[in-house]
């Protein structure tokens, strides 16, 4: 592993075991900070208000993500359009400490990621499937997150996601080396990670989940399911008691094999947010088909 | 990264008495970089223990609190009731070690905001003393105590120690500013050995812990 890159996945190490929060305002920010949340992310909207409100979502304004940047002393993340290098460039030049090129924005480019080896700045991106992940960790994602489907406050496509991702994985250590580069050819991933990765029997860098979290236990059954942290978009900010789902949803992470534990934090939190039944959904609806 | 060194520590001689057992080293587990210590750990023989409750302290020799965000774990120290605990650990004689966010809260004074820190180690820290990821950077230090060849030093967006009391021992030092430092029972680094594979600074701390039983 290169020196740059061992920077790069070093910090996502050490966002292990926390919650990273979607916020759109300083205020927000220092509620997630409060409540313990390892890492906020800056976007203009969350999911469920892109979702509710169409038209075109792309990085937040640079204003508030300096607004943001000042009032933490957590890292701060920052959204880019899947593609938009140019996004990157402002936002690695504002010091944003990690960036998601996210398929929650509208996508700039419909067939190419960033290359992301060509910053400092680390990236996280989201995937569906180990194929998607290899060809982000390929392009140098140093944090790999599920889809899932973010703005439904439904657990269901992460789940899917995170067991599509583990089922590939252990597929992969049981090949022989000869069957490795068909592998790589199913998978549209390069050879050469998807032999360390056989050889490993885990991705090289750290894997998060992402898209439906809306209450703690659902944070904790993402946990149990092999991710190593948790990502909050929606589910904290369109409840009905951000502070304390916040705090529960931190709690829960940390103690999610703990049921005494998730019973009490799971106690006192008044309304989650919403949830769309993603089954029903028009396929043009889902954000997690955007960028493969 | 490179090849694993061989384990330095409980290395029974042929012919000597059989070694003691091996000191019970727990690593705090609310967040961070807890499983890559006790990887660290278990290249030296010893499975440690992962503490999310005050209850897992009893019978340890020695504690890990590993990098992360202090500012997340503080919030646990204090909610969770593990605060008072960790100082009684610390008065009982257990030994501490901590790494980066681990550094923070050992700390007598933090900085860059200030916040609230169990203060058994006498130095004053500055969070994010480099700045924001963008300076996070590797290099090598050395030390006299651990010997050849320098320690490799990974900093992640890394505290800066900007003074220390009487009775610390600065061990190495980083840009002039002391890097890892020790009182008594109790070490810090500012930057991460458990990102490297040299396993030094853990061996020396688990000699620590097991002279402190």
């Amino acid at each position: 592993m290169s020196t740059e890159f061992r920077l790069k996945t070093g910090l996502a190490d050490m966002l292990k075991g926390g919650a990273i929060m979607d916020v759109t305002n300083a205020e927000q920010a220092r509620i997630a900070e409060d409540a313990g949340a390892v890492s906020v992310m800056a976007l203009e909207r969350v999911p469920a208000d892109i979702r509710r409100d169409g038209g075109v979502a792309r990085m937040s304004s640079p204003e508030k993500i300096r607004e943001i940047i000042e009032s933490v002393s957590i890292p701060v993340m920052a959204k880019v359009r899947i593609g938009h290098f140019v996004e990157a460039q402002i936002l690695q030049q504002m010091g944003v400490d990690f960036v998601d090129e996210s398929e929650v924005l509208t996508p700039a480019d419909e067939e190419n990621h960033i290359d992301k080896h060509s910053f400092e700045v680390p990236f996280v991106c989201g995937c569906r499937n180990l194929g998607e992940a290899l060809r982000r960790i390929g392009e140098g994602a140093a944090l790999i997150r599920t889809k899932g489907e973010a703005g439904s406050g439904n657990i269901v496509e992460a789940v899917r996601h995170l067991r599509q991702i583990g089922n590939e994985l252990r597929r992969l250590t049981i090949l022989t080396d000869d069957e490795l580069m068909s592998a790589a050819k199913e998978l549209r991933a390069p050879y050469e990670i998807v032999r360390m990765v056989a050889r490993d029997g885990r991705l090289p860098v750290p894997n998060f989940a992402a898209g439906g979290v809306a209450t703690p236990a659902d944070a904790a059954l993402c946990m149990q399911l092999g991710a190593e942290s948790v990502f909050v978009g929606s589910g904290i900010f369109k409840s009905t008691d951000p502070e304390q789902r916040a705090k529960a949803i931190v709690k829960a992470v940390t103690h999610y094999r703990d049921p005494a534990m998730l019973v009490e934090v799971s106690m006192g939190l008044g309304e989650p947010m919403r949830g769309l039944d993603i089954a029903t959904m028009p396929e043009e609806e889902l954000l997690q088909t955007r960028g493969n | 990264m490179g090849a694993i060194p061989e384990a330095t520590t409980v290395d029974p001689r042929p012919g000597s008495a059989p070694s003691p057992a091996p000191p019970r080293i727990g690593v705090l587990a609310l967040q961070g970089s807890f499983a890559l210590h006790a990887a660290a750990l278990r290249r030296l023989g010893i499975e440690a223990v992962e503490v999310r409750r005050a209850a897992a302290l009893a019978g340890l020799d020695g504690l890990i609190i590993p990098g992360g965000e202090s500012s997340t774990m503080l919030k646990f120290l204090l909610e969770e009731d593990l605060f008072d605990p960790l100082l009684a650990f610390h008065r009982a004689g257990g030994a501490l070690y901590g790494t980066c966010a681990g550094a923070i809260l050992l700390a007598r004074t933090v900085e860059n905001p200030a916040q609230e820190s169990l203060g058994v180690l006498d130095i004053e820290i500055q969070r994010n003393g480099y700045g924001r990821q963008l300076e996070s950077h590797v290099g090598a230090c050395s030390c006299s105590e651990l010997g050849e060849p320098d320690l490799p030093l990974v900093m992640i967006r890394g505290p800066v120690i900007s003074e220390t009391g009487p009775r610390v021992e600065v061990l190495a030092e980083w840009r002039g500013q002391p890097a890892f430092v020790r009182e008594g029972r109790v070490l810090a680094t500012t930057f991460h050995p458990e990102l490297t594979d040299d396993t030094r600074i853990h061996a020396y701390f688990v000699e620590i812990a097991a002279e402190a039983r």
